[in-house]
């Protein structure tokens, strides 16, 4: 496995090889002011960062209350409740506590050993651009005809028949980003999405949150375009590659703030610089609109990262897959940056080879430090309690106790803060979206099953019901499908 | 017994290369009190049972045992003791890193059919991935080789991919235990002109070059060199398991066919709709080596895939063991995580065990040091922090070969280099 692209790659790589080395992770997504109004956009000259454009039309089906009591609950925000109870009203999470009343016309779930937490969310999946079936006709996650694309939309790729999402359900994931591969030096934008069933993207889509861009370090870039003899070939030049894209931005920026500046002035002779659909991306990370998600392996690669962002004056919100983490745990604390890891993966390509199964732990240990699990997988997604659960085991052995109110974070409120999305969902806190999931027991275990999953309340999944969730059209019908869904 | 020859011959030169290196290897005896046993044998599960190796072997179980005079005492407290587990099928020694191709050694692109193409004498038992693997409590897996398509006009694999061998993580290639592996299915067309039609035509016409040497003429264009038609010989006289890589129901009734056509001992391996013909696969007695987390339709090979792919072969009497997709060795230590998962859909949890013990043991030809635990054979077992098959418990101690091996592995010098370095700064 590795990167799930990579893990794709693998699977394929006596068929296609090069198909291989041309897959692999990046993100992104856009900025957006919560806007579902369907409002024609007036004005502005370049937009940048836009919820205008693509918007979510993702709308909340009405549900009851529901009240799930007696429950060992963690809320996401590092407490553990013993015997609690957690009421959902009109899809918010209404209050946590003890003896909570029902309102009219509830439903009930009895916690009966059970255990209660925020939904999960997979900030790193391809599910969507690198679908099931992996035919090349799906493979739609990397763009890797250059190896500097910010333009590209992950979204516009996202198939949302893909059968990945509903497997993912099961495994209680209520938000998660899809990032394009990372193939490319910078690689596109992200998009976040909830896990519920939809014909288009656009109703999947997570409303009002910002997007992301994916970048890419090491190997993967330089592998597939040193591979075709061109730019680049080395990690010298990705770096190169990357810092002549910031300096375009940030003339790009500067021409539309000074055109603004005129514009607002009064001179109507100011003309706006010409539209630049790439350059729109990159401005809108320069404006803090966009969230940077850096696919890097090496502790080296990292600390080079953080220097480039200096130079440019932008975030990186968070390295993906950061295998060496654990090496500098406490420069990435010192910079307010989340690494998203994997449990145990390691080796599958060079600097993927000083992985070691306590790297989570690690950087969870490093004071100020932000920890997420990931899967990039769509196997791995199914079961990131899990992850984090093994993370948990080897912590231990290292003499670092993370207890299970705390290791919830790594795959609740860690990824919704790093995504932007942490006063939505992510916790279980009055307000926040009724994104729960009932466990039959400890989820850090692998005998751990969602027994329930709620979505903004509304009850997506039900272990006893397996019928609720309806299967992928892509399935539907198929001969050979026949007992495996309900 | 021509082919018994070569077998043999090709061992010598593996054996000669296995040597370990063990850290602490105890060269006395041990003595584990009051574990709980599962001995994946008639004898289940002993709780409350000590257990005596002495001389490598396992010298004696039951309940208060006397430690003779320096002996190593370990309190289990109760905690599960196994036999150790099987890594699966992978590139295990053969596969320091991917996408380097001077670092791995398990294809041959040679353009044509080469059975007698075998991956255990390119063994290296000093790689790093055999340490983290012993520590995750595997201590034998099946090495073995994956045929690759040829690209841009280079020459590539056939759907014969070559033979493998059983590897003890000590880092020896266990003598006699040589299997053939071939790919079917649509993931294997690239190697076989295009077509899985053409899989079966070929597979039959070198089992035919084989069978009938006399019908060939001088000046016929031949899949196999004699070398080759030899090693295929000795599969077809049953003395080696062939395993077809193969997930497809159709395809694998073609595979449960052919093997009663051609006597072949076959092993399913991936299988991933191996539950839709399970009582075919049951009267044909052929085991299915598969991952149970496989559950998604990848390919239009396994639409039918599912999460009770496993709980429903063993159901029909199907002999299953485990094995991650991946090839890669590097974190086989995971294939304890499926057994896991596949109880919670439904697999009986001693058959989970079994899975990952005695059945692949018996599969592959190494029952009688491997899989089970029983007074007089090899100790080949790991002492467990809790539920072996839970994600949480981790390996405390491991026996390989009467031996027990270090607990120590790169992957714990890196954590204990940079743990210091932690530690300052957080004490900072």
């Amino acid at each position: 496995m590795g990167d799930s692209c990579f893990v794709q790659g693998m699977y394929m790589r006596r068929i296609v090889p090069l198909f291989a080395s041309a897959i692999m992770t990046a993100c992104a997504a856009t900025s957006n002011k919560p806007d579902d109004s369907g409002k024609p956009v007036t004005h502005t000259p370049a937009p940048t960062a836009t919820s205008e454009f693509y918007p979510s039309t993702y709308h909340v089906p009405a549900s009851p209350p529901t009240l799930i009591r007696h429950a060992t609950v963690l809320t996401g925000t590092g407490t553990r409740l013993d015997d609690a109870d957690v009421l959902i009203v009109n899809g918010k999470i209404q209050s946590v506590g003890s003896n909570l009343q029902p309102p009219p016309q509830s439903r009930i779930v009895e916690g009966n050993g059970r255990w209660v937490t925020p939904g999960l969310i997979d900030i790193h999946s391809h599910l969507g651009v690198y679908p099931s079936p992996a035919v090349e006709a799906n493979a739609d996650g990397n763009e890797a005809t250059s190896p500097t694309t910010p333009n590209v939309w992950a979204e516009h790729s996202v198939w949302p028949q893909d059968p990945g999402f509903r497997t993912a359900l099961a495994g209680g994931i209520t938000s998660l980003q899809i990032l394009p591969g990372s193939a490319n030096l910078i690689g596109g934008r992200s998009v976040i999405l909830k896990n519920v069933p939809s014909v288009t993207y656009q109703g999947m889509k997570f409303p009002g949150a910002p997007q992301g861009l994916k970048m890419a370090c090491g190997e993967n870039p330089k592998r597939v375009y040193g591979e075709r003899n061109t730019f680049p070939s080395t990690r010298m030049g990705n770096v190169a590659g990357y810092r002549a894209q910031w300096v375009e931005a940030q003339e790009y920026l500067r021409d539309q703030q000074e055109y603004e500046r005129k514009h607002s002035a009064g001179d109507k002779d100011a003309k706006p610089p010409k539209r630049d659909v790439k350059l729109d991306t990159l401005a809108a990370v320069l404006k803090g609109e966009i969230i940077v998600h850096m696919h890097c392996y090496r502790a080296d690669e990292m600390a080079t990262i953080l220097d480039m962002s200096r130079e440019f004056g932008y975030h990186v919100a968070a390295f993906h897959h950061a295998v060496e983490a654990y090496k500098i745990a406490d420069l990435l604390a010192e910079h307010g940056v989340c690494a998203a890891m994997w449990a145990d993966w390691w080796g599958f390509k060079m600097e993927s080879y000083d992985g070691i199964p306590e790297n989570i732990a690690f950087v969870d240990a490093a004071p100020n430090g932000c920890a997420v699990v990931h899967s990039d997988s769509d196997e791995g997604i199914q079961r990131l309690n899990q992850e984090a659960a093994k993370a948990i085991a080897y912590g231990r052995r290292a003499g670092l106790e993370i207890p299970p109110e705390r290791a919830i974070k790594w795959v609740t409120a860690n990824p919704a803060k790093t995504m932007g999305v942490l006063e939505r969902t992510g916790t279980l806190e009055p307000g926040k979206m009724g994104d729960v999931v009932v466990w039959n027991g400890n989820p850090f275990s692998v005998y751990a099953l969602a027994d329930f999953v709620f979505i903004d309340g509304v009850l997506r999944y039900d272990r006893s019901n397996p019928a609720l969730t309806p299967q992928s059209d892509f399935t539907l019908g198929q001969p050979a499908a026949a007992g495996v869904y309900p | 017994m021509r082919s018994r020859a070569i077998f043999t011959a090709m061992l010598a030169s593996v054996a000669a290369a296995a040597l370990m290196p063990l850290a602490a290897a105890a060269s006395g005896s041990v003595l584990i009190r009051n574990a709980t046993i599962h001995t994946v044998s008639a004898a289940g599960v002993l709780e409350h049972t000590d257990l005596l190796i002495s001389a490598g072997k396992i010298a004696d179980i039951g309940h208060d045992l006397k430690a003779p005079a320096g002996t190593q005492v370990i309190d289990a407290n109760g905690k599960p003791v196994t036999p150790g587990l099987f890594g699966g099928i992978s590139h295990l020694g053969i596969e320091e890193i991917g996408l380097e191709s001077t670092q791995t050694d398990y294809s041959l692109k040679l353009g044509s059919m080469r059975p007698e193409f075998d991956v255990s004498l390119a063994f290296n038992p000093e790689s790093v991935i055999l340490g983290v693997a012993r520590l995750g409590g595997i201590t034998f897996a099946m090495v073995s080789p994956s045929a690759e398509a040829g690209g841009k006009g280079a020459p590539g694999g056939t759907l014969i991919a070559g033979q493998g061998a059983v590897a003890e993580l000590n880092g020896s290639i266990d003598a006699g235990t040589h299997a053939l592996f071939v790919d079917f299915g649509g993931d294997a067309s690239a190697l076989s002109g295009g077509s899985r039609a053409a899989q079966f035509m070929l597979f039959e016409q070198a089992i035919g070059e084989v069978r009938t040497p006399k019908a060939l003429l001088p000046n016929d264009q031949r899949l196999l060199t004699p070398a080759g038609r030899q090693t295929l010989l000795a599969y077809l006289n049953g003395n080696g398991p062939v395993v077809f890589d193969v997930d497809r129901a159709s395809d694998i009734r073609q595979v449960i066919a052919l093997a009663k056509r051609e006597k072949l001992r076959a092993v399913i391996k991936g299988g991933q709709e191996a539950w839709r013909v399970a009582p075919e696969l049951a009267a044909a007695h052929i085991p299915v080596v598969l991952n149970p987390l496989d559950d998604l339709p990848q390919t239009f090979d396994v639409v039918g895939a599912t999460l009770e792919n496993a709980a429903r072969l063993n159901r029909a009497g199907v002999k299953i063991a485990f094995t991650l997709d991946d090839p890669q060795a590097h974190n086989i230590r995971k294939v304890r995580q499926t057994a896991g998962i596949a109880v919670v859909h439904g697999l009986p949890p001693e058959a989970g065990l079994a899975a990952l013990t005695s059945n692949p043991a018996e599969i592959f030809g190494v029952a009688s040091r491997n899989g089970s635990i029983a007074r007089g054979r090899p100790a080949d077992l790991v002492l467990w922090s809790g539920d072996p098959l839970e994600v949480t418990t981790l390996a405390e101690r491991v026996f390989i070969e009467g031996q027990e091996t270090s607990m120590q592995s790169r992957q714990t010098l890196l954590r204990d280099r940079y743990l210091e370095k932690l530690r300052a700064h957080a004490a900072r």
